[in-house]
This record gives structure tokens, sequence and C-alpha cells, in this order.
């Protein structure tokens, strides 16, 4: 069922990448929806699958990567059939992506202002440099980068100021859905509260929706209404943010909950989930997160679970016990 | 300061500012040396049994200080005792009986391990470099020994395995294992977890607490990371821009900050609760520092700055017992 309203519906998403040692199963059947304006984070550990449902959006997977299985209707069209030429079209004009790791996502070697017109000309050829570059700087002034700075080198901007650029520049064409890959990681604490204070106000400004990747739960926490938890490749939880951390119901998001130190309230020894997360070329059978569970019984290691509705309606989980 | 038979480390005015590279024209038109001042004049001292928390943003200096600690760097100007000892005007040869004391766990287990040596090679080395065990037997029952303390286990199955085999947790519990092996008085953790996943951080740190109490040993952790640091330290300083801002036991440092540049720290990490709503978060990044700005360091980004910041250097005093801050709000 697609609404209006509902700008991405994902279903059954499962992309594989293709190694010499055989398929590695980073995301097996995803299904998620955002609503407009809404945004959606989705945490987990590395490994976990999160950064390749990002690329499976955008088509941009790594070489050997292939989506296998699964639709994503983007605005009632499918995206898992086109071509790249057709998903060009839908690139940075209905879903653009801040990358990971704003240090090293811009060109050294091209000024700032070049870089954001040139992803403005790749997707509306019929813009001209001046107008190119007069968009530039007012995408600058809107995430709070003085506008002269179109002139400056990526060298020339500070941590912040990069992340910022990046921001600029993935709403350089008005996108319907943006999608933010660990935004604020290798930023300081300031600078990333900063960053998350700009994203949440751009939000609310240009009604955007979001998906918003991060291993940091207290990030997805401040940014998002609804949260998705993966584990090896599939959603083990999913519901509002505030239904999942007050009342998490999975054993792996209450492990993950736990083992956050909160900088409030007591202080505490330190939890853990003991055990690492599994091979994904030879995930373990049933359940996941089966040899890592306090509560394993024999059907987790025989079935997978399925993600079932549990209380409101909705919250989803992804286990036997409920 | 007085020297106490408390302390295992003593730090007094501590500088390193390294010097910038000019071009050919300025060398010529400048004498002046242009430097980084990395650490810029810090005092501290670290308890027997203690673990001390360094804490800041990067640039702060809390990286140099853990090598000027191990006299991996050598400062510019001031002191560092070691169980009394000044190591700052050692020579070589002179520091190599006291690297059995002093260890350092690194921040990134990827890269910190020799890929082409064996679990057992690596944690070995340090027993033969300092020539510890009388055969190879001694040094066998060692390194098992140190294996079943950070719970890599069985030391049989793992000893013979090259670090790629190894999941990150593993690896970072064999640099823990070397760093311990030789029964240290004083380690520096260098952020030992940021490079790990959250499941296995607590693991670990509590490791790590748990061979310290053990052992009696003193550990510097350093960490961007105030919540950490809140759970796992006793005492934690605060840095910024090469200075001390802040000193206190880590629960009254983050219950009560007093710096205005702490508290802003504090209010800027995320909390897991949809609910929470922060306050303002202030502008600005960490200045740059060559030129780092006069008077208080923090007078360009602080919301409290008055005249007197960014003119006089605030010193760093004792406010309430066992809590010291630099700030003219209290002076």
């Amino acid at each position: 069922m697609v609404s209006m309203s509902t700008v991405l519906d994902v279903q059954h998403l499962t992309t594989h990448y293709r190694t010499l040692r055989g398929w590695v199963r980073a995301v097996e059947d995803v299904s998620f929806k955002i609503e407009k304006g809404q945004a959606l984070g989705i945490a987990g550990e590395s490994g976990c699958g999160k950064t390749t449902v990002a690329m499976s959006l955008l088509k941009i997977l790594p070489k050997g990567g292939r989506i296998r299985k699964g639709s994503i209707i983007f605005d009632g069209l499918d995206l898992v059939p086109l071509s790249n030429n057709e998903m060009r079209q839908i690139r940075w004009k209905g879903i653009a992506i801040v990358f990971q790791g704003a240090m090293n996502a811009l060109n050294p070697v091209f000024k700032v202002g070049d870089q954001i017109v040139e992803a403005i000309r790749t997707h509306e050829p019929d813009v001209d440099r001046r107008s190119g570059m007069d968009r530039a700087r007012s995408l600058l002034e809107l995430v709070g980068v003085e506008p002269h700075r179109v002139d400056n080198y990526p060298h020339e901007f500070s941590g912040g100021m990069r992340q910022r650029a990046l921001i600029a520049m993935a709403l350089a064409c008005n996108p319907k859905l943006l999608v933010a890959d660990e935004p604020g990681t290798a930023l300081d604490v300031i600078v990333q509260a900063q960053t998350l204070k700009l994203m949440r106000e751009l939000k609310d400004r240009l009604d955007l929706s979001m998906v918003m990747i991060s291993h940091d739960l207290s990030i997805i926490a401040e940014t998002c209404e609804k949260v998705a938890i993966m584990y090896a490749g599939r959603i083990v939880e999913y519901g509002d943010a505030e239904d999942i951390f007050k009342e998490p119901l999975h054993p792996y998001t209450q492990g993950l909950v736990k083992a956050f130190p909160s900088i409030k309230g007591e202080r505490v020894r330190l939890t853990s989930i003991p055990g690492s997360p599994p091979d994904l070329l030879n995930p373990p059978t049933g359940c996941r997160f089966n040899p890592r569970c306090p509560y394993v019984m024999d059907v987790c290691r025989k079935e997978v679970p399925p993600l079932k509705m549990q209380g409101n309606e909705d919250h989803l989980v992804a286990c036997h016990l409920y | 300061m007085e020297v106490s038979e408390d302390y295992i480390i003593e730090v007094e005015n501590l500088k390193k500012h390294f010097p910038l590279k000019k071009g050919f024209f300025e060398s010529i038109v400048s004498k002046q040396e242009i430097t980084v001042k990395a650490v810029d004049g810090v005092s501290f001292n670290v308890k027997k049994g203690e673990i001390l928390g360094l804490a800041g943003e990067s640039g702060s200096g809390k990286t140099t200080i853990g090598r000027l600690l191990l006299r991996l760097v050598k400062p510019t100007e001031g002191s560092i005792y070691f169980n009394g000892k000044d190591i700052t005007k050692m020579k070589d040869s002179e520091l190599k009986p006291l690297r059995r004391e002093i260890q350092i766990i690194f921040q990134d287990p990827y890269e910190s391990l020799d890929p082409r040596m064996t679990i057992k090679e690596i944690i070995a080395e340090p027993l033969r470099v300092q020539k510890i065990c009388k055969n190879e037997e001694e040094v066998e029952e060692r390194v098992k020994a140190i294996m079943n303390d950070v719970e890599v286990t069985p030391p049989e199955e793992f000893m013979h395995r090259f670090p790629h085999e190894l999941s990150g947790g593993q690896r970072q519990r064999i640099a823990v294992a070397r760093a311990f092996v030789l029964g240290p008085k004083f380690v520096v953790a260098d952020e030992p977890v940021s490079m790990l996943d959250v499941s296995i951080r607590a693991e670990i740190l509590n490791l790590m607490i748990d061979l310290v109490k053990k052992r009696g040993s003193s550990v510097v952790l350093i960490t961007h990371d105030l919540a950490v640091s809140k759970h796992v330290c006793d005492r934690v300083v605060v840095m910024y821009l090469g200075k001390m801002m802040e000193m206190a036991g880590s629960s009254e440092l983050i219950d009560s900050p007093l710096h205005p540049y702490t508290q802003a720290l504090i209010a800027a990490v995320p909390v897991p609760d949809p609910n929470y709503k922060r306050n303002d978060v202030i502008g600005g990044e960490i200045p740059s520092p060559i030129n780092p700005p006069p008077g208080c360091r923090f007078n360009t980004r602080c919301p409290y700055a008055h005249e007197r910041c960014t003119i006089e250097e605030p010193a760093f005093v004792e406010v309430e017992k066992g809590h010291y801050v630099a700030c003219h709000l209290y002076t």
C-alpha cells in the first residue's frame, strides 16, 4: 500500500556482495517505509548492513554488490529495475546522500563552490555556471557557512564546515529524500552537536524526509522519529524512537541500549554483549543473533523469526520470545 | 607541588611545542620561530592505582601528553617524575629499563599489531626485549597466563594465529595483554576503544579496569568520550588547546562542571533518550594552536567571556576540595 505521503517504500530488499568465497549476505529481507517529513534512523554495529542499505537506495553499490530481491518504491516508481541512466534522473533530484567521512569526501583540488556547481549542473544541465554559483552561495548560507567561502578550497575549511558543505551539496537539487551516512562521526562532540542541530532544522524547514545511518544510538535518538535496529543484515526491531528506547524488546536492542554509557545518571559498571557479530558469508541458521543471545531457545537455531507487530501498532520485532 | 609517596607520575609545567617548517623566503626574512603549541604548561599527577582520564576535543593536546609521558617525544620544557625520578632528562640507555614499568595501548588494534607476527610472538616481544625470561618455557608460560587474563582463551588455540584471524575486540585484548605482560606500574591507554563496536567496548574497558585493580597499576586513559570517562575513570582532566581547563573526580566533574568549556562539552554529548531536549550548542571550533587566543584560550567561544578573559590568563586553582578550574568566573 502506497499512500500519498509515503516517500519511500522498501520491501524485502536483499543485497549481496559476490566474493571469491561466495555471496556475502550483507542485507537480507529488509522492509521499511518513510513518510514525508519523517526521519528514519538505521542503527547497528559495523558490518550489520546499514551502509549497504543506503547504497542500495541510490544504487551506487561497489563492484560485486547486487540487489538480488525486493523493491525500492520511491515516489511510486520502483528503482530496482532502472538502468544506470534512468537512475541518474533520480539521484540528487530525488534522493541525495551525505557521505561519511567529511574530511575526505570533498575533492581537494577544486574550489568548494565549483564542486557544488558541478553537482547542480550534472543533474540539471540547463543551469548555467553563474546561476549555479548563485545557488551554491545561497546553499552555503542555508547551512550556516558564509556565502563568499564558495571560492575557498576544502583545506581552508574546518572539519565542521566541510560537513556543512557536504550537506549543502546534497541539498543542491532540492531532493525529497536525504540519506545521511554517519553524519557527525569523526567530528568532535561540539561540532557534531552543531551538525545534528543543523540537520534537524533543515528537515523541519524544507520538510525533508531523511534516512539517518549511524552506529550511535544517541545520535539517532536525537534526530529521528522512527528507528530500525539492524543486526547481521536483518532488521531485528522497528518502531517509534520513543518505544525503542523506553521499551526495547529484542535482546540485541536491549544489549545495545545498555552498552551505551549515558552521561546522565549514576556511575555504573559498563555492560556489553558477549561475542562478536557473525561472518556474513556463513551467517548462523535461524535467528542470526542466537549465538550471542542470553535467552536463546531451540527454535532460534532453526527458524528465522519474522518481523511481527508487538504491543502497539508500529512496533515490530523479530524474535521468537514474542 | 609536594613530592609524595602516593604518586606514581608527577607532571610539572609540561610543554611541547612542535616547530613548523618555514619556506625558504620566510626563513630569511623572519628569524621568529613558528611553533604549534600542542601542550602548553600542564601540571598534574597520577596516584598509585588510579585511572586518570584525559578528555578533550581533537587538537587539545591529549595524545601529545600521552606520548610525552612515555618519552616517545621529548618535552620542550617542564618535567615528568616517575616514582620520584625525572624521566625528561634521561638518556636513551636509561630509558630502556623504564619501559618495563611504563607501557602504552594504542588506539587502532588493526594497525598496532604486526601482521607478520603470531599472537605469541607479539605478546612475547616485550619479554624478549627486556630479557626477563630465562628460557623458552617461561616465555610461553607467561604468554599463556596473560592471555587467560585478557580472556583470549584457550591460549593454545590462539597463540599461533596471526592478527588478521582475530576480531577487532580480540586484537585489542592482545594489545592490552602486550602492555600488561611486563607487569607495568603505569599504562597510557590512548583511545583504546574508539575503533571498536559499541557492543564490545565495555568488555575491553572492564578488562582494563580489572587488570589495573588486580595489579595495582595506574592508568592514564585518553578519551574524547566523556560518558566513558565518567564510568571508568577516578578523576578526569579536561584539556583545551594545550591547557588544562578543569580537573575533578569523574562523577563530580560530569555532574557539576564549573568551567564553561566543560559545560559546553557535556551539553553537546548526545543522549540516548528521544525526549531529551538539549540546550543551545556553543558555536565555533577549536582555534589553531599556532596562534592561540590571548588570555583564556576559550574566550573566543565562551558565552560568559568578559574583558579580563581576553587579557589575563586564568590560573588553575582549587575551587572546591579536589576540584580545580582555570576560569575567571571563580577567581
